[in-house]
């Protein structure tokens, strides 16, 4: 090798200059260091790749947001308004008929091209006959499925071609567009519409809802704050050899800054190993984001593309990092030809800067309390500042608590003995192997805590009542009442059916200016009851309710036996009359009960007889259902007997118990990503407890000699593992739960402590310690046989 | 040589011991006798396999073949708890470099075959100190083994070998580390402690004027033991 | 050093002229002293005196008569004590030892023996000197060390010479 010579002054050819040499220098140790020198650098490859892939995947996220957020913004078709064009070439009649299967949203719509030049949405080359329909891929194959047979029933078209990546803002994202006919009656300004082209015409700046964007955030923190410090605590594998080695060249004349430069570039080949790693870990992760849904958000994987300079920044900073972290564990380290000397004894860990941190964190964290509710934003600056001080709050007071519970620690029997009297000769160590485990599990908590309660809140409506009903049906003035109120109550499961019918008396015509409006509920004797207190009820009545809401004085006033009523038409769509009602002398006065909605209502309430035949189409019509959860799929079924009752027939689920299963893989998903990184943590663990143990072989087997029972040694590892992994743990569950307390106030949920969770993360932390513990004991054993004594 | 049964009166022997460490003979056909408060010397240059004859005899490596006897009882034929316990119990050690847990106090080192063998803390640490005042090391008691001179480490190793009272010491190279005046301190020291408790030593060393502590020599070269006493 | 001994360990690879026996002495140990003629003629009417050699036959010629020699079973036995009997460890004593060592191995007897012999008397007075050197004072302490490290040399000369007996082998009997 011509590096051999470059040892030696030469002068004619051109020469790299010393650091660049010393960093090859280091680097060629990195890698020749037989098995072991390979799987440090593995280690740290390995570590390093992690967090780059991590970091690109973070650094890709807002780009991916907004990917999503331009795609639905062109294919937006603006539904709202009081105008209607006129019907032409150009325009196309379109109706929102989403709804949701098993939990996932389901975007459907039903088009009506009137023209050879109607608009087309992205992803559509043609639109498909009255009868067909467009499927996303992720519903063709849900369709095609055992799953999707109650869909199925509820979609009676022909699918005939497929929706085009354009048109779909996820990989799994569920939309349809069907072929209809006749739309035009049923416009109504919000959900059929005709429409002369797609795209928001007010686009927005994206607004993600600021919970999920919170969620983004520290579930990012959160797995690259361990990441982090296994990189430190990686490219520290082997210090004790490396630092040998390096005062064998101070022998041979290497000067102190040369050896912190091979040092460096030793550290510098294992990140820039990892950068490899992590492009591969990243290329392969972004193909996995494409089959993944978070929050039943999907993406396309070439949606995530971090920007250029992210890319390089990552690939810049990573290595640099790991040289500097290299360089901080040296500064205590004087590197003599003759050894390593640490100098002196390291000062004594201050207390009041560690404690310092993680208040910082909570400072930073207090501003956005309660922001989750309000809609408002979350300053993402402050989010990742505030959690990842709480983090490093965790690593920082870590070997402080170690440190100051070990030298109290009281010897007991021998094994026990053995691990204090080590732990308290270098706390520091055992701490910062600890450290990772604690900072991932406080992380994996918090999170835990924050999804459990957001869950929670999403899977509980604040007021409605859902002991009297679990569903809703709103139905379009189309469907007569009574016969979508029969049709649901043949559904299976559906116990009880309420029908109520809802619309406005106004005391002038609703053509012009309204004086006083009053709200009008019509329903029979027995739905009524849900609302009032009836004293008597026959069909005909009409009753007249008040008090029912404080600031409501209208009924007393507007409703006055003999007086004109005008009924308000625009629930019956565009071209509906007004109907003209006047109140009866008849009519009773009754007192308002919480209906199944959680409200009081007010205003007139009529039996069906006493409508005006006029009005009939006029109010809105509503069913509540009471179902008979064990049903299975009764939801579904409800849904399907509504799709079949219109289209339009919009069903709302009260009890969100779906909610929760969309949630769970979440969960799982982080339960698998912390295992993993604890499991990546294991790992470097057991390299240092193996390397620790190797460089004590002598000791070990002399204690061997004098008799020390293997069980004993055996038991002094574990303690030595355990005690520090239980402190740090400790330490992790108080941090976690703090930062899952925040996080949850800052959503606006109610702050409830997942034991489940603390005890699940704290569990595997110390799962790992005892796998890492029985997997150093065969080791052990070995290194304990008498063999030790050997080597002089 | 056939000889198997151990000489009369013999507190510890060996016959015909061999053992192989993959392609070297340590030991090709040793044999040795202790008597009971004897101190031997066993001698022979760097890689004759003195240490192995040592590991043999305290029953920390099993021979490959040959026989050990202490007491009547043939070491080969116990379990390795059984050794493990009479190592604990019988015998006591003194190595090179005194071998002293680093992160336990002097005192702590000492009691800690005491505490081995179930001796309650306080109780052992009471009979740690005074040992380590007979080697003149008590001053040393709260200080960790870094912190003390090679010469007193040794120190400490020998009250940590002898607080057991065991009845075989066996001292491994136990100067090997010293300078002589340091080195013949320590084995003033020992040869003393040792024949005051009345206990047996093994010590195994390359220096003449280390084994010139002992009651007689043995030598060993190319694996194989020479008794002086019986060659005279 | 006893020079009967060495002649006549000399003698007992065969029968010698005196002249001979003169030579190979010389040759083997006289490296800087030679043996006078003079020297082996008293020593070798003396140890026929002894009976320890008997005359194997006499060459007349044109210088002194030649008698030759050679030995007796008496002598071999008296070869062999001597070279089980240790030296008294002196200062230089290195020279009678590696007589006895090179003659040892000359006749084909085991050499390490006579220098383990060696060792353990040089033991037996270390043990003496040490055991001295504990219950005296300072003055005793530095004059037992004195003769304590010349005995160490010694012995390290023993050692050394063990180690080296294969090739001291060949090179006295080539």
């Amino acid at each position: 090798m011509s590096a051999r010579r470059g040892h030696l002054p030469a002068r004619a050819e051109p020469r790299a200059p010393g650091w660049v040499r010393d960093l090859g220098m280091g680097a060629r140790f990195a890698v020749t260091g037989g098995r072991e020198g390979w799987i440090r650098v593995l280690l740290t490859a390995v570590g390093v790749g992690l967090g780059v892939a991590l970091l690109l995947l973070t650094a890709a996220i807002p780009s991916a947001l907004a990917a999503r957020h331009d795609r639905e913004q062109a294919r937006q078709d603006y539904t709202y308004g009081r105008t209607v064009p006129p019907k032409a070439a150009n325009t196309l009649m379109i109706a929102d008929v989403d709804t949701q299967y098993r939990g996932k949203d389901v975007r459907g719509r039903l088009v009506e091209p009137e023209g050879p030049r109607a608009p087309l949405p992205p992803g559509v080359r043609a639109y498909p006959a009255a009868g067909g329909m467009l499927v996303s891929p992720a519903l063709k194959a849900l369709l095609a499925s055992d799953e999707g047979t109650l869909l199925r029933e509820r979609l009676p078209y022909r699918v005939v071609g497929t929706i085009g990546e354009s048109g779909l803002i996820g990989s799994h994202e569920l939309s349809y567009y069907a072929g209809a006919r006749h739309l035009e009656p049923l416009i109504d300004g919000s959900t059929v519409a005709r429409i002369s082209s797609f795209g928001d015409p007010h686009p927005t700046s994206e607004h993600t809802d600021p919970v999920l964007v919170l969620l983004v955030l520290v579930v990012f923190v959160v797995l690259l704050m361990p990441v982090a410090v296994f990189i430190a605590a990686a490219v520290r594998f082997g210090g004790e050899r490396r630092d040998r080695r390096l005062a064998a060249l101070r022998l041979v004349g290497a000067d102190s800054r040369m050896t912190r430069r091979i040092a460096a570039g030793e550290a510098l080949a294992g990140a820039v190993l990892g950068l490899v790693l992590g492009a591969g870990f990243f290329l392969a992760g972004r193909q996995a984001a494409g089959s993944a849904e978070v929050l039943g958000v999907s993406v396309f994987p070439g949606y995530l593309t971090p920007a250029p300079p992210l890319v390089l920044l990552v690939a810049v900073a990573v290595p640099a990092a790991a040289v500097l972290v290299t360089l901080f564990a040296l500064r205590g380290v004087v590197i003599e030809p003759l050894g390593v000397v640490r100098t002196g004894r390291p000062a004594r860990r201050r207390l009041w800067w560690r404690l310092l941190l993680p208040p910082a964190g909570l400072a930073m964290l207090y501003p956005m309390i309660g922001q989750g509710h309000d809609e408002g934003n979350f300053n993402q600056y402050l989010v990742t500042g505030g959690v990842m001080l709480l983090l490093v709050g965790v690593t920082a007071l870590l070997p402080w608590v170690v440190e100051t519970v070990v030298a109290r620690l009281a010897p007991g029997g021998v094994a026990w003995q053995l691990a204090v009297r080590r732990l308290q000769l270098s706390s520091g160590t055992a701490a910062r192997m600890v450290n990772g485990i604690a900072v991932a599990v406080a992380g994996a908590i918090a999170l835990q805590m924050l999804f459990a309660g957001v869950e929670s809140d999403y899977s509980r409506p604040t007021h409605h009542d859902l002991t009297r009903a679990q569903m809703q049906v709103n139905l379009p003035p189309t469907v007569p009442v009574p016969d979508a109120a029969a049709h649901f109550a043949r559904t299976p499961g559906v116990r009880r059916v309420t029908a109520l019918s809802s619309g406005s008396l106004g005391t002038r015509s609703w053509r012009g200016d309204q004086d006083i409006a009053v709200e009008l509920t019509v329903g029979g004797c027995a739905s009524l009851r849900e609302l009032a207190a009836l004293p008597s009820c026959r069909d005909g009545d009409v009753f007249a309710l008040a008090g029912g809401d404080a600031s409501d004085d209208g009924t007393a006033r507007a409703v006055l036996p003999g007086r004109t009523l005008y009924v308000d038409p625009s629930p019956g769509g565009r071209h509906a009359r007004e109907a003209v009602w006047t109140v009866p002398r008849g009519v009773q006065p009754a007192r308002p009960v919480k209906d199944p909605t959680g409200m009081l209502r007010s205003g007139v309430l009529m039996t069906p007889r006493a409508l005006p035949a006029g009005a009939r189409t006029t109010v809105h019509g509503a069913v509540y259902l009471s179902l008979d959860p064990s049903v299975p799929d009764v939801t579904e079924r409800v849904r399907n007997t509504a799709a079949g009752l219109s289209p339009m027939a919009n069903p709302m689920q009260w009890a969100a118990t779906e909610h929760s299963r969309k949630f769970t893989s979440i969960r799982t998903g982080l339960f698998v990503g912390a295992a993993c990184v604890l499991a990546l943590i294991g790992a470097s663990l057991l390299v240092s407890q193996l390397e620790q143990l190797r460089e004590r072989r002598k000791l070990l087997s002399s204690l061997v000699a004098v008799g020390t029972r293997r069980r004993t040694l055996g038991l002094s590892v574990l303690w030595q593992t355990a005690v520090p992994v239980a402190l740090g743990l400790l330490l992790a569950s108080v941090v976690g739960l703090a930062l899952g307390a925040v996080l949850l106030r800052m959503t606006g949920a109610t702050v409830r402590v997942d034991w489940a969770s603390v005890l699940t993360m704290t569990g595997i932390g110390g799962a790992v310690v005892l796998v890492v513990t029985l997997l150093s004991l065969p080791p052990l054993l070995r290194l304990m046989r008498p063999d030790g004594l050997r080597t002089e | 040589m056939t000889a198997t049964a151990p000489p009369p009166g013999s507190l510890l022997a060996a016959a015909d011991l061999r053992k192989v460490y993959g392609p070297t003979t340590a030991l090709d056909g040793a044999a040795f006798s202790l008597h009971p408060g004897e101190i031997v010397a066993v001698m022979g240059p760097s890689g004759s396999g003195k240490s192995t004859l040592l590991h043999c005899l305290a029953g920390i490596v099993t021979p490959d073949s040959g026989t050990v006897t202490y007491d009547g009882r043939e070491l080969s034929a116990m379990t390795d708890a059984g050794r493990s316990a009479l190592r604990r119990s019988e015998f006591g050690f003194v190595f090179q470099f005194g071998r002293l847990v680093p992160e336990l106090t002097c005192v702590e080192n000492v009691a800690l075959p005491l505490r081995l063998n179930g001796t309650s803390r306080r109780e052992a640490e009471r009979a740690a100190l005074s040992w380590m005042e007979r080697l003149e090391v008590a001053d040393l008691g709260r200080k960790r083994p870094g912190e003390v001179s090679g010469g007193q480490g040794q120190r400490i190793a020998v009250a940590r070998a002898l607080a057991t009272r065991p009845r075989v010491l066996f001292a491994d190279e136990p100067t090997g580390a010293l300078d002589s005046l340091n080195g013949e301190r320590v084995m003033e020291l020992l040869t003393e402690a040792a024949r005051s408790a009345g206990a047996a030593v093994v010590l195994v060393t390359h220096e003449a004027r280390v084994a010139a502590y002992s009651d007689r020599e043995v030598v060993v070269r190319d694996g194989r033991s020479r008794d002086m006493e019986r060659l005279v | 050093m006893s020079i009967g001994h060495t002649l006549l360990g000399l003698l007992e690879s065969g029968p010698r002229h005196g002249y001979d026996l003169k030579r190979a002495f010389d040759e083997k140990f006289g490296h800087d002293r030679p043996l006078h003629y003079g020297q082996v003629y008293s020593t070798m009417s003396r140890l026929l005196k002894h009976g320890l050699v008997e005359v194997d036959g006499i060459e007349a010629g044109d210088g002194p008569e030649r008698k030759r020699y050679a030995i007796t079973e008496a002598g071999i036995t008296d070869v062999a004590q001597w070279l089980a009997t240790p030296e008294k460890p002196e200062p230089y004593l290195q020279s009678a030892l590696y007589t006895k060592v090179v003659l040892a191995l000359l006749t084909h007897r085991d050499a390490a023996d006579i220098l383990d012999i060696q060792r353990a008397e040089h033991l037996r007075s270390m043990r003496i000197l040490t055991d001295r050197k504990r219950r005296g004072d300072l003055a005793d302490q530095l004059i037992c060390d004195h003769a304590l490290f010349h005995l160490e040399a010694d012995l390290r000369w023993l050692e050394l010479t063990a180690a080296r007996l294969d090739r001291l082998r060949e090179a006295v009997t080539a």
